[in-house]
């Protein structure tokens, strides 16, 4: 363990409007959820923050419903209760696939949705779902809430729309009507973060093709849609065209876990596997 | 009644510990006035020390350099050239150069030590690198005639990288002061190893330095050097200080800092005739050893000696060396050589099948060694040779040729016509769609050998020890051979308690404290039961005869204590000169075969394996269950080298060095291993016993490689990795 | 802050963010939960919170507060996982060994070798290659 701990201050409200207040009125904090990003950072020692707010027990975040044919998931469900919401199940399987994938059993009892969103990885596995499911972002402060189109909280690597005394506090997701669709290519089987993950929705027919939503993580330093693919999809263009333009919207890299080239050509068969399969994920 | 032990899977001997949560891992262990240390080491591969300075109040801290060092500056191994800290030149990123030492933890975290260095040009590459530790020549026949003999030359550049050995429990110790010298207990395999080199640097005499192994979290070779570093540092702290010192890594430094799998680059060139049979065998083989030498020699040695495959060919020659690069020593890991030589002759011997138009049953079958035959170094075997019937067994059982020929003519079509889903520019979806619908499948084998015991003179330099002491219900062992998994207490108590005649439960099994017990050798190839358990036996034997028809409570009310102590006696029949390389480089060898099945994934490249057979000849499974855990253990362990494992090094350190990014396999990585043990006693080895640690990891990576071929896929180094499995299948241009 | 470990009430003076892991380790004295990596990866430091498997290594002190924690030490040594990984090779050099029962023991009464499989995902054994492991759970039963 590398990190000291003595000099760091843990806030523990006892609600959401307390948590609010604080963030209000205690200068910088940091939320802190399930922590299976955090600790890791704690241990290595590279986890400069000193000042955090506890927000697991502020049990009204945990909260999956429907809200005028709305589905509502707490920013505090936890990849289990994902799994385990039937309601989630029914409406939204792509989300469960993601958080079958997102780790061992142990880190999906612990690690949240809210964590996942704020964590801000391009790598996050419920990020494609969210942008592909074109999500709404609940955040809340002390002063009110407001929504923000999921495809619009990122602004660049690592950065978000949420400022400093707002909360995630939940996301509602519209009905999602086609075949879904999650891939995640990992370094191994199972507890491996991500070198191409792909979520998708595959509507009804459009003239010549078909509408689609299509979004990509670890190709990019945010999370993606890719628009003009899909534009090229519903066109009815030939494969290799749409493939084209996926490569031409993505800018994966070369890192420790994998390469560009292959980043480039596994977006590129999954997108085509996609479009003609009928599985999800 | 004396009941057998030998041959059943008696309850491990330190199992309920183990499943309680009772036993004690070096970091479960604390002292009074316990300090903690920290290492401070390299930031650059090459260069030296200019300027050391502190910036926090050293008030209270105990800190260590090269000078509070009593004796010579080294960790005394084989070549006595690494530093035990670095005085002015550093060879390698994460060189140990000084340590820290406090009661509070924290405050040890935020001393902030700066080091200011003078770098210089590092090397990385092995093959030019100009300084070498060691080279070996073996030579057969002669090679230049082999080679006019042949009616076909077949080469081939072989490569496998460095395997980081991941025992869960990192490396970690305790030094204690007292009576005038040290006690060190810890995480370790070779408790003489650090007796011996914690006497040369603290210039204390044999009594006054003590080592205690405590119970080990997994080994694997990794712990078989590199503890002598580790526990002369926290000796040379505890000195200091006078005080207890834990010093224990986590996951990150264990993974820069210490030692790993040689990666290796190896070149074969085969004079073979039509039908099949091996005329010419010429090996060229570098090893990198890193910045230090270590056990590079040895790995060397075990690795040219297995460099040809269990074949025979009647002129051979194989150079071999293990050079210099600025990175952190390369050491022990499980197989120790012959995993690199092996993966890379077994590559090889398919190549040579598909230039001749053979199967790969067919070519080995043609060129296994058989007993009367002679080894690269002019062994001659005996009928405790099985490497056919390995082979059969396992073509036999995995339906192998009917499905090599199946997969066979499967394979995709040659690099000239379209490639569907491979490539962007591919003509029609409805080609991506029949593409994607498949997952080339294919099946590979490998047939190995592993030398059991350490090779040649080996044993008699080391003379190992055991002894035997009488106690009211049996016998205690006391031996220098540590448990650190493999079920080392388990086994050998089962050897003495056939022996004597006395249930298991009434034979115990010392610590592994130098205290205590002789000096047993290190725990490492593969010898712990056939060599040390083969003396243990021996005292048995005495004891037996000794106690006549008393009990073991009669007898020592009648005669008092009775301790018997045996040393290793080479067999009458080995001969071995180090000069040549030539003779018994081993007293007896493994046999083994593997065959992999897996399917590739045809948009993504991954492999799964999906079925893996391996067919063990082992002499005599002393324990059942336990020789079958060594053999599953080291064939998942030979998956992960093969197609996961990969240490990424960037500037001479290893960029991923955490277990998100050093990729092990899980569950759902590994297929279920289906195992064969035969036995053909070895008449040397306790029971027959010959050893079986390390040849489990010698066969599945070319296996599994032969197996991507078989799927149309030619690769000729691991980690096979997707990406590379992609690079592989893309025609270029 | 209070925890009920092991069925026992008990009441520590901890820095909230203190790893559940080093509190059990070094307040509690329970030694039986092991660190192998600090990440979350290997599952060695494994326990039950209110039943679910958790890496300890990753839970602050402050989420413990009020709940039910298990540890390995908790099974009594009475539990037939223990006897099975004793008896059919499932503990060899035994580091894992507390985490994979604890993961093991959420499993439930009779899991399928696929549901042990993805369960123990999180959990990685080098000196098994997981065989022996799946085995010794399915004979418990």
């Amino acid at each position: 363990m590398q990190s000291i701990i003595s000099t760091r201050t843990l806030r523990q409200p006892r609600s959401v409007k307390d948590a609010l207040a604080m963030l209000r009125d205690e200068g910088t904090l940091t939320p802190m959820a399930g922590c299976t990003d955090l600790y890791v950072a704690l241990n290595f020692g590279t986890l400069k923050e000193t000042r955090f707010l506890d927000l697991w027990r502020l049990d009204s975040l945990r909260t999956i419903e429907m809200r005028g044919g709305v589905l509502s998931i707490g920013a505090l469900a936890t990849f289990t209760d994902l799994i385990q919401s039937a309601l989630v199940r029914k409406r939204l399987p792509m989300l469960v696939a993601a958080a079958r994938e997102v780790g061992g059993v142990q880190i999906q009892n612990r690690g949240t949705i809210g964590g996942n969103v704020a964590n801000a990885s391009p790598a996050g596995d419920t990020l494609p779902v969210l942008a592909a499911a074109d999500a709404v972002v609940v955040l809340q402060r002390a002063g009110g809430i407001r929504r923000v189109p999921f495809n619009s909280f990122y602004t660049g690597y690592r950065q978000t729309v949420r400022v400093p005394d707002e909360l995630i506090v939940g996301f509602e997701i519209p009905p999602v009507r086609g075949r879904q669709f999650f891939r995640k290519v990992g370094t191994r089987a199972a507890q491996a973060i991500s070198k191409v993950v792909m979520a998708g929705v595959l509507g009804p027919a459009s003239g010549a093709g078909r509408t689609a939503r299509i979004a990509l993580g670890s190709v990019a330093p945010t999370v993606v849609r890719v628009p003009r693919t899909e534009a090229a999809l519903a066109s009815g263009a030939p494969m290799d065209a749409i493939q084209r333009a996926l490569i031409e919207e993505i800018a994966p890299i070369d890192d420790l876990r994998s390469t560009a080239e292959y980043r480039r050509r596994v977006a590129a068969n999954l997108l085509a596997h996609f479009v003609s399969s009928a599985s999800p994920g | 009644m004396p009941s057998r032990s030998v041959g059943r899977s008696v309850a491990r001997k330190e199992g309920r510990d183990k499943v309680t949560g009772a036993a004690r891992y070096i970091d479960d262990l604390t002292f009074p006035g316990l300090l903690h240390a920290r290492t401070i080491r390299s930031a650059i591969p090459a260069g030296e020390i200019v300027d050391v300075a502190f910036g926090f109040d050293t008030t209270g801290f105990t800190l260590v350099d090269y000078r509070d060092i009593p004796g010579p500056n080294i960790v005394a191994l084989i070549d006595d050239d690494q530093p035990c800290l670095a005085e002015r030149l550093v060879r390698h990123v994460a060189e140990p150069i000084l340590l820290l030492a406090h009661t509070d933890r924290e405050a040890l975290l935020a001393a902030d030590v700066r080091i200011r260095y003078r770098e210089t040009a590092p090397t990385y590459d092995a093959v030019t690198s100009s300084i070498a530790f060691k080279t070996i020549a073996i030579d057969k026949g002669q090679i230049d005639e082999g080679f006019r003999e042949a009616d076909v030359i077949v080469e081939g550049e072989y490569r496998t990288g460095h395997q980081e050995q991941l025992y869960i429990e990192p490396n970690g110790v305790i030094a204690v002061p007292e009576h005038g010298g040290v006690t060190v207990y810890g995480s370790m395999q070779c408790p003489y190893y650090v007796h011996r080199a914690l006497k040369v640097l603290l210039d204390l005499p044999d009594d006054r330095v003590r080592i205690v192994q405590t119970e080990t979290g997994g080994g694997f070779g990794g712990k078989e050097e590199y503890p002598s570093m580790i526990a002369g540092h926290a000796a040379l702290v505890a000195i200091k200080a006078q005080r207890p010192v834990k010093l224990v890594y986590d996951r990150v430094e264990d993974m820069l800092a210490t030692t790993k799998r040689h990666p290796a680059v190896i070149r074969h060139r085969t004079g073979v005739k039509r039908d099949g049979r091996l005329t010419a065998i010429d090996i060229d083989a570098v090893i990198d050893g890193g910045a230090y030498a270590t056990l590079s020699a040895v790995v060397l040695s075990r690795g040219v000696i297995h460099a040809t495959g269990p074949y025979r060919c009647n002129h051979v020659r194989i150079r071999g060396r293990a050079t210099m690069t600025n990175t952190p020593p390369n050491g022990a890991f499980r197989g120790f050589g012959a995993p690199q030589t092996q993966f890379a002759a077994e590559a090889h011997m398919d190549r040579i099948a598909e230039a001749l138009g053979i199967d790969p049953v067919r070519i080995r079958e043609i060129n296994a060694l058989r007993p009367g035959d002679t080894t690269a170094t002019g062994q001659r075997l005996g009928n405790d040779c099985s490497a056919l019937a390995v082979l059969r067994e396992a073509v036999k059982r995995t339906d192998f040729k009917r499905k090599w020929t199946r997969y066979a003519r499967r394979k995709p079509r040659a690099p000239s016509s379209p490639r569907a889903s491979s490539s962007p520019r591919a003509p029609s979806s409805r080609l991506e769609r029949e593409a994607s619908a498949e997952r080339p499948r294919g099946i590979g084998l490998s047939l190995f050998f592993h030398g059991s015991g350490f090779t040649g003179a080996g044993e008699v330099k080391l003379a190992s020890k055991a002894s035997l002491a009488l106690t009211e219900r049996g016998a205690r062992i006391l031996v220098a051979s540590t448990e650190i998994g493999q079920g080392t207490r388990t086994m050998h108590a089962q050897i003495v308690a056939e022996t004597l005649g006395v249930p298991y439960d009434c034979v115990e099994v010392n610590a592994a404290d130098t205290g205590q017990v002789p000096d047993s050798g290190p725990t490492v190839a593969s010898r712990t039961c056939m060599v040390v358990g083969r003396i243990l036996q021996r005292c048995a034997e005495e004891m037996r005869e000794r106690l006549g028809r008393s009990t073991p409570r009669e007898y020592l009310r009648r005669h008092g204590p009775l301790v018997i102590t045996r040393e290793y006696e080479r067999p009458a029949d080995m001969a071995w000169d180090d000069n040549s390389y030539r003779g018994d480089a081993y007293g007896t060898y493994g046999w083994a075969c593997d065959v992999a099945e897996i399917e590739v994934d045809r948009e993504t490249w991954e492999v799964k394996p999906i079925a893996f057979t391996t067919v063990h000849e082992i002499g005599k499974a002393i324990h059942p269950v336990l020789a079958l855990g060594q053999i599953e253990g080291g064939s998942a362990q030979g998956l992960g080298y093969a197609l996961l494992e990969e240490v990424v090094m960037r500037d001479g350190r290893m960029a991923n060095a955490q277990l998100t990014n050093y990729i092990i396999p899980t569950t759902l990585d590994t297929p279920p291993i289906d195992v064969v043990i035969l036995e053909n006693p070895y008449k040397h080895g306790p029971f027959g016993a010959k050893g079986v640690g390390e040849m489990p990891i010698d066969g599945p990576a070319p296996a599994a490689i032969n197996a991507l071929r078989s799927a149309g896929f030619d690769l000729r180094e691991i980690p096979a990795t997707p990406e590379k499995i992609m690079a592989a299948a893309t025609p270029r241009g | 802050m209070q925890f009920t470990i092991n069925g026992r009430r008990t009441r520590l003076h901890v820095h909230p963010m203190k790893r559940l892991l080093d509190v059990l380790r070094e307040d509690c004295g329970l030694t039986g939960t092991k660190e192998g990596c600090g990440e979350g990866e290997c599952g060695a430091c494994t326990i039950l919170i209110e039943g679910m498997p958790v890496n300890s290594c990753l839970v602050p002190a402050a989420h413990a507060d009020g709940a039910r924690v298990t540890t390995i030490e908790g099974l009594g040594g009475r539990h037939p996982l223990q006897r099975a990984f004793v008896d059919h090779g499932g503990a060899q050099c035994g580091i894992c060994t507390p985490g994979m029962i604890m993961a093991a023991v959420a499993l439930g009464r009779k899991p399928t070798l696929e549901q042990i499989r993805v369960g123990l995902a999180g959990n990685l054994c080098r000196c098994t290659g997981y065989s022996a492991i799946y085995r010794s759970i399915r004979q418990s039963r």
